[in-house]
């Protein structure tokens, strides 16, 4: 286990780049803490894979140092760096039985015979593997392999960091869900460093402790999943994370007034004055739904164009001023024929250029 | 899958059935014919039973080219097999150098085959042959029309030449279908280079490496026109294959029975050992699935 | 064109893939085929395409048997998982080519072709190739293509798996649009109960070859009819809980609670209750709950909601609760099964008694 210190990396894929455009991968600056699990959450193209190859050895960075604890590693081949790695599709050694396949590193590593016993059979309880010990891993499936392959990263303790290459990619779904907790199990009980990239929104939510939320080759957000969702501080992120995303409109602020869809809000902060893009922004779970009329001048005259009952919740589809406007109902709400949207000013967001505002009280 | 019907495709099939027939069973049939019958000369035949496969199976001649046959099988396997998968890992899987080396392997197999023997006769004699001069200006007693070890040097010599390169590029179409994932793992893993061919690249050529194998061993049983052309069967009949003697017998004896009988049961061998060869390394790659299926 | 499958069977070697399936496919109708792989979702679109002959049972479009009818000729499009298109075509030709077989007019055949571009949002791609195209670009060529076909039947095999989560949630929402338009029966296959919900229309559930339930989707939620369909239509899964019911009251360990509204007429006797996880709290709810004592095995936290995976008596359960829930690992907490929410199974697994009040509301998508 290892802190992780991403010292001004940045990476290009072009020989000599130039503008901003050439990075792949834009200057991050930051620390990992030992023993936490890191999620890398974001569109395809993100950076997100250059990001994780560049973790584990597979790419050396354009610019920038990269350090477990205090060693430099920057150049290090992936096997000097005490890393494990999960791939989108399970790599096991098909020749090999299941136990053969978790002592293959210890056994390259030349660690004596009773030690690779010990370790093995803990790995194998840990992954709930032990009763197909003697089997040959080809026949297993495509769950279980990639169980072992994350088993060839457990047996081994002098590991830094074990990454994750959206590792669920051909898992079944219903199988998905249970991996992703043991995952997550397996990592409160021994406390490795994890780096698990995704795109998924719910795989990095429930298995991070911090996502890293990336966008065109730049980290736009670190934060617990809590943080993301209630104070996403770039609209991307408000788009990105919730199901639906957040509602994002133009508005006009002046000091502590809010104007939007013809109705002024007075909101609990003062802004400044700003020029450029103004936008509010409001997550669909925030906004309750009134008849037209009632919730006096705080309510948005929208339009409703469609109603998803999904069980739990209800998705009330609408518009307000010709842009979408969102909202989340709980199970069993009845939707107004003719609606306005209330929305408590507390969690209405502010955004210049899609950076998140904060104001003063 | 289970397409409907459509009696038109057979329509597609019948140039080629009736090409097959006249170049393939109509002739297999003629053999099978003959190889029953027996004849004074002007075109008169009467049955003779398995009477020539009998003298066949029991004559000498027959038994010494068959071991020739196998002894030469087995060496070029045991060669070409090993020096086809070490060339394809040699061959790089990317960048500029991939089509260069993939065209200078097609190369030899190219040529037609009585060229590759002329190229080799020619190559070999000790006066006007570059391998020859050269080992005649070492001191190297060399001559293949005269000394059966340096007939059969020549022959396993030009044969390798001729046909590793399909063994290289079999291997290698198996070898750049492994992701690269794999390697990856490997490396992370710690696995050294000979681990790696072991536990990730030799399983990954199993299908393809069945495929050389039975092809090598059919062509090589088989062989005929390279050594016929380099050696003619000689010195004596030290390089006189099974092919090379049923030739003599057919043309040059035109004892047209045993000729046909012996065709045939040279067919059921290479048949036989070829479904050999085929259950046991197929058979050999299940056992390694007790459970079966996998992805 | 209305699709009736009548007593639908399909036999491969010793296994059953479809096991006697009747359905009716109404025109211009939105339906969804929901089930775990294997289940028997793409043999049953491969039979209703014409690509597979049924072993047994009929098909028959519009009243007419087509069973024997070969796919050219059914005006059928289908969209696959993995992005299928012609790689050496560029996104115009491609689009263009099933005009290009029928043997439309040039003129027809750009107007068309624009038209489907700008609706998947493709114009500024149309001269690239497959190859050079993200992976949401190359299917909504493959969706193009199978919209300018003006196909009565349109069969798509879980078409945004292989998409990002966000570019998924996009198309999802456009997909009915684009082919409603069309009149034509469209078919959707799918592995996530959310998506089969989030698209509305009608769902068929799958298990094991056969259709264990069709109707509007919300009602096969909220009403499966056996135990199966409620699991096939639970993601996360669900909780089974065992309980005796004795006079007016449930019991369940050594706990009761009144049983719900509507089972009244049942006998006495064991049944299975399925809890979904959003109505097992953490927190005493309002009205009456069963109260158990669960020891806490994982907490997930998705932004606004928590999944705590807990054991209680040898089985796994799973709570949605809203916010944000520290507990750690081992901790005893306390559980309320909220019986508004019980769905309960008789000792054959059917359904005998539902929470009322969740069924297709006016102005909703049906």
């Amino acid at each position: 286990m290892a802190k992780i210190t991403l010292d001004k990396i940045a990476h290009s894929y072009l020989p000599y780049p130039k503008t901003d455009a050439d990075f792949a991968l834009k200057e991050i600056d930051h620390v990992w803490e030992d023993g936490g699990a890191y999620a890398l959450l974001g569109p395809s193209g993100c950076g997100k894979t250059t990001l994780l190859n560049i973790i584990s050895g597979l790419l050396v960075p354009s610019l920038g140092n990269l350090l477990f604890d205090k060693q430099d590693v920057t150049h290090l081949a992936p096997e000097q760096r005490n890393i494990a790695e999960v791939f989108q599709f399970p790599v096991v050694y098909d020749t090999m039985t299941v136990a053969e396949n978790l002592a293959f590193p210890l056994v390259n590593r030349r660690i004596p015979r009773d030690e690779i016993t010990k370790r093995v059979s803990a790995a194998l309880d840990m992954l709930d593997l032990t009763d197909k010990a003697n089997r040959k891993a080809q026949g297993l499936t495509a769950d279980e392999k990639q169980k072992i392959s994350l088993g060839r990263g457990l047996v081994r303790y002098d590991v830094n960091a074990i990454l994750f290459d959206e590792p669920l990619t051909v898992i079944d779904p219903h199988m998905k869900w249970q991996l992703r907790t043991e995952l997550k199990a397996l990592h409160r009980r021994f406390g490795h460093t994890m780096i698990y990239v995704t795109h998924d929104q719910t795989e990095a939510l429930t298995f991070a402790d911090k996502v890293v939320v990336m966008y065109e080759g730049e980290v736009v957000q670190i934060g617990t999943p809590e943080e993301l969702f209630d104070d996403p501080a770039h609209t991307f992120v408000g788009y990105f994370i919730g199901s639906p995303g957040m509602n994002v409109l133009p508005c006009d602020v002046a000091g502590d007034k809010l104007t939007l869809g013809g109705r002024e809000i007075t909101l609990g902060r003062r802004y400044p004055k700003m020029s450029g893009k103004t936008e509010v922004g409001v997550r669909p779970e925030f906004v309750r739904l009134a008849p037209a009329g009632q919730g006096a001048a705080g309510g948005l005259p929208i339009t409703v164009t469609a109603v998803e009952d999904i069980g739990r919740f209800k998705i009330v589809r609408a518009q307000l001023q010709g842009h979408s406007f969102d909202a989340v109902l709980p199970e069993g709400s009845e939707v107004p024929a003719e609606a306005s949207a209330v929305v408590d000013p507390a969690r209405l967001k502010i955004y210049h250029d899609s950076h998140l505002v904060r104001g003063t009280a | 899958m289970d397409k409907t019907p459509n009696n038109k495709a057979w329509f597609m099939v019948l140039p080629v059935v009736v090409l097959v027939a006249i170049t393939a069973i109509i002739p297999l049939m003629t053999v099978v014919n003959y190889s029953v019958q027996d004849t004074f000369g002007q075109n008169q035949f009467f049955w003779a039973g398995t009477v020539w496969f009998e003298e066949v199976l029991a004559s000498e001649r027959f038994h010494d080219a068959l071991l020739r046959n196998l002894a030469f099988s087995g060496i070029i396997l045991a060669i070409e097999i090993p020096l086809g998968i070490a060339v394809a890992l040699a061959m790089p899987r990317k960048g500029l150098w991939v089509p260069v080396c993939l065209i200078l392997m097609a190369l030899p197999l190219l040529i037609p085959w009585n060229v590759v023997g002329t190229i080799w006769q020619v190559f070999g004699r000790a006066d006007i042959g570059l391998l020859g001069y050269f080992l005649a200006s070492i001191g190297v007693d060399y001559n293949y029309a005269q000394n059966a070890f340096d007939a059969w040097a020549t022959v396993i010599v030009m044969d390798v030449w001729h046909w590793t390169s399909l063994v290289v590029l079999l291997c290698y179409a198996g070898l750049v279908s492994i992701p690269e994932a794999y390697y990856q793992a490997a490396r992370i893993d710690g696995a050294s280079r000979w681990k790696v061919f072991r536990y990730i690249q030799l399983p990954k050529m199993n299908r393809v490496l069945l495929i050389a194998v039975l092809l090598r061993f059919m062509d090589s049983f088989m062989i005929y026109t390279e050594p016929f052309v380099v050696t003619g069967g000689g010195p004596g009949n030290s390089t006189t294959f099974l092919s090379i003697d049923l030739v003599k017998l057919a043309i040059g004896q035109f004892d047209l029975g045993p000729a046909a009988a012996m065709s045939l049961i040279y067919f059921l061998i290479i048949l036989l050992l070829s479904w050999v060869f085929y259950t046991v390394m197929t058979n050999y790659g299940a056992d390694k699935n007790p459970a079966g299926g996998g992805q | 064109m209305t699709l009736v499958l009548q007593n639908v069977s399909k036999q491969v070697g010793v296994e059953e893939h479809i096991r006697d399936v009747s359905l009716t496919l109404e025109k211009g109708s939105l339906n969804v085929l929901l089930g775990p792989t294997l289940s028997g979702k793409t043999s049953l679109m491969r039979l209703m395409a014409g690509l597979d002959r049924p072993t047994s049972g009929d098909i028959l479009v519009d009243g007419k048997s087509v069973v024997g009818m070969p796919v050219q000729r059914r005006q059928v499009a289908m969209v696959y998982q993995q992005f299928i298109n012609y790689p050496t075509l560029s996104v115009y030709d491609n689009i263009a080519s099933p005009m290009r077989v029928a043997g439309a007019d040039k003129a027809t055949i750009d107007r068309k072709v624009r038209a489907a571009a700008e609706l998947l949002k493709l114009t500024p791609y149309l001269e690239r190739t497959p190859l050079n195209l993200s992976g949401g670009q190359q299917q909504r060529t493959a969706i193009a293509r199978a919209l300018v076909k003006d196909a009565k039947l349109v069969l798509l095999d879980e078409p945004l798996a292989n998409l990002d989560y966000k570019l998924r949630e996009e198309l999802r929402v456009e997909l009915p649009r684009l082919f409603g338009e069309t009149g034509a029966v469209f078919v959707y296959a799918t592995t996530e109960p959310q998506e089969a919900l989030l698209l509305g229309g009608r769902t068929a559930t799958l298990a094991e070859g056969r259709v264990t339930q069709f109707g509007t989707t919300i009602d096969v939620y909220s009403r499966p009819t056996d135990l199966t369909t409620a699991q096939t239509f639970s993601d996360p899964p669900l909780n089974v809980v065992p309980m005796v019911k004795a006079g007016g009251q449930l019991r369940y360990d050594d706990k009761t609670i009144a049983a719900p509204a509507g089972t009244e007429s049942l006998a006495d006797g064991p049944y299975t209750v399925a809890i979904r996880p959003h109505h097992l709290m953490l927190h005493r709810p309002a009205g009456a709950a069963l109260e158990v004592t669960a020891a806490v095995s994982t907490t997930e936290i998705t932004g606004s909601e928590s999944f705590v995976h807990l054991e209680h008596g040898g089985s796994r359960w799973v709570a949605l609760t809203h916010g944000v829930h520290r507990v750690e690992v081992g901790d005893k907490v306390p559980v309320y099964l909220d019986p508004a929410g019980f769905l309960v199974f008789d000792a054959q697994q059917r359904l005998v008694a539902a929470p009322a009040g969740q069924s297709a509301a006016p102005g909703m998508r049906a």
